[in-house]
């Protein structure tokens, strides 16, 4: 599934992963998570953030990875990094102590304000699907600054009330979720920003989705098709810029070369 | 002078492994002690109640070959890769055998072998709020703070009967030593009532004494050394070998099916007698395949001598 635009053809996974890489332009230090997340922070920092402090809840923190990790703890993550610490530090310290500016996590299931599953599709005693659980996300959510999505939007994924809260989002809405956040003493915000195969979404002053920016090949139709709620459209929706040659090249030579994560 | 902790692994597992027991095997994505596993397996052992921040394809085979009642846990997957079927097939549909699961989050989980390490009742974390891991875990409980500054949430201490950790090198009396992801092995062996020690190397007193900052567990807390080179596969050992992501890539098939896991236990588990022969089967260019492409030494510090 390809689209060319200005000559060079790219995928729907690649414009993805270049969308969510650039809205971490002039961020410090990101908590990085499995899968799309860990490919998409690399290439930020390769490009338009190379301050960027890449931080892995394995243990490390001032990652500089010589090759894409291939899960979150990889030995490439530890050679030439600032820091290898024990996981009670890194949760505790880094984490709990307010040092992430972003976490940046995926998802199975989302609603209209961000909350997450990862753990059920179903019931939790006999579920349909058992999905891997919250691992760092929970504490992530709630401890990062904010909080970047990136993930595949489906009918099944972006729905209307997702099957187990996970990590939190923006609960029930701006009120709720502000009242909350002030009177727990949560560091977080919340999520800031969702990038998927089709668009780039940030919150609205009411802490709903709102699509911001559609990516080229996407139309409002396709949006419509894979959402579970009558979705929040700006009314100046921008044009996602297309993956530049140099995005590509990083992406296709160094950081998925096996196409794994971008086909 | 043999020390009486270094032992075989089949002599190991088979003195501090008991049927029933909770058993942690931990190293986050980073030394995993397969081999001990896969001796778990050899012997039959049954009741387990195995801990890990991250069953990992380790608890996969384990539980797929009847070792274990429950699972306390705080991500379920084939790191970088896909799922661990053995262990899906067991929640969704409880086929062939149910699972009990104990699930919280990776702080929960590290929590949890912090207090029991430090002998606490309880570790306190800013986490769990407004999701739904406290009303399917009652043990994840809100607590509030005796300086009224608010809530936090509470997880309880996890002490394990044994917690058997892989590491770089160990001296004959446990000293042992680890470089790289240093997840929270030290958590789980100060908590443990036993603890083994797998080690690619086994050094001499004097080579841990030369360097102290890098012991994380004392002999003190070790009641079996046991040399294992390789010992990780198909994990990996910071300057040692890498993960063996064609392993991993593989097991997603493999674990699709159950007959497949039986097949694949009986070849390379229940066929062999231990690890050398696991590694034999394995073949010299694997191995080969899986060192690092160079050499990344650290430099050294001087401690200086005080007399």
């Amino acid at each position: 599934m390809t689209a060319a635009v200005h000559g060079s053809a790219f995928s729907k996974s690649e414009m993805m992963i270049v969308a969510a890489a650039r809205e971490l332009a002039g961020q410090r230090v990101c908590f990085v998570g499995v899968g799309l997340p860990n490919i998409a922070v690399n290439l930020a920092q390769r490009t338009v953030a190379p301050d960027l402090e890449l931080v892995y809840e394995a243990g490390v923190f001032g990652a500089r990875p010589a090759r894409l990790p291939l899960s979150i703890g990889d030995p490439t993550i530890v050679t030439g990094s600032t820091a290898a610490v024990s996981m009670y530090e890194l949760f505790s310290f880094y984490l709990q102590g307010g040092l992430i500016d972003v976490g940046f996590l995926g998802a199975a299931q989302i609603d209209r304000f961000g909350n997450i599953n990862t753990t059920v599709i179903g019931d939790y005693e006999r579920p349909t699907t058992r999905l891997p659980g919250s691992g760092g996300a929970c504490e992530i959510a709630i401890n990062a600054r904010q909080v970047f999505v990136i993930m595949r939007q489906s009918a099944r994924s972006f729905v209307e009330k997702i099957d187990f809260r996970t990590s939190p989002g923006n609960l029930g809405g701006a009120e709720q979720a502000e009242r909350i956040r002030r009177e727990g003493g949560w560091l977080g915000r919340g999520p800031s920003v969702v990038v998927t195969d089709l668009g780039t979404w940030h919150f609205d002053d009411d802490c709903e989705m709102r699509l911001d920016s559609l990516h080229p090949g996407a139309t409002l139709d396709d949006v419509r098709a894979t959402i579970g709620w009558q979705p929040r459209i700006a009314g100046s929706l921008a044009s996602t810029a297309p993956p530049t040659d140099a995005e590509l090249r990083l992406i296709r030579e160094e950081l998925d070369p096996g196409g794994a994560y971008t086909r | 002078m043999t020390n009486p902790k270094v032992a075989s692994m089949r002599d190991a597992i088979a003195d501090l492994v008991r049927d029933g027991d909770t058993v942690a095997i931990e190293g986050f994505t980073h030394l995993i002690s397969f081999a001990a596993g896969h001796e778990i397996i050899r012997q039959r052992k049954r009741d387990l109640t195995l801990a890990r921040l991250t069953p990992d394809l380790i608890y996969d085979q384990m539980i797929a070959a009847g070792v274990a009642r429950k699972l306390i846990f705080s991500w379920l997957g084939n790191p970088g890769v896909g799922g661990l079927g053995a262990i899906r097939r067991r929640i969704e549909t409880g086929d062939p055998a149910p699972l009990e699961v104990e699930e919280y989050s990776h702080f929960g989980m590290v929590g949890r072998y912090t207090a029991g390490a430090a002998n606490l009742p309880f570790f306190p974390l800013r986490s769990y709020f407004e999701t739904d891991l406290p009303v399917v875990n009652p043990l994840i409980r809100e607590i509030e703070s005796p300086y009224g500054d608010g809530k936090v949430y509470a997880v309880p201490p996890l002490k394990p009967d044994v917690t058997i950790i892989h590491a770089q090198r160990a001296d004959a009396a446990g000293n042992t030593q680890v470089w790289g992801l240093l997840g929270c092995q030290k958590e789980a062996a100060f908590a443990a009532d036993r603890v083994i020690v797998v080690v690619e190397e086994l050094v001499d007193e004097a080579v841990i004494r030369a360097d102290p900052n890098r012991t994380i567990i004392p002999g003190l807390i070790v009641d079996a050394v046991v040399v294992e080179p390789f010992g990780a596969h198909p994990s990996y050992v910071q300057g040692a070998y890498d993960r063996d992501n064609q392993f991993y890539l593989d097991w997603d098939a493999i674990t699709r099916d159950e007959g497949s896991i039986q097949a694949w236990l009986r070849d390379w588990v229940y066929d062999l007698d231990g690890r050398t022969a696991y590694v034999d089967k394995l073949g010299p260019d694997r191995v080969a395949s899986l060192r690092p492409a160079a050499a990344a030494p650290s430099g050294s510090v001087d401690y200086g001598q005080y007399t």
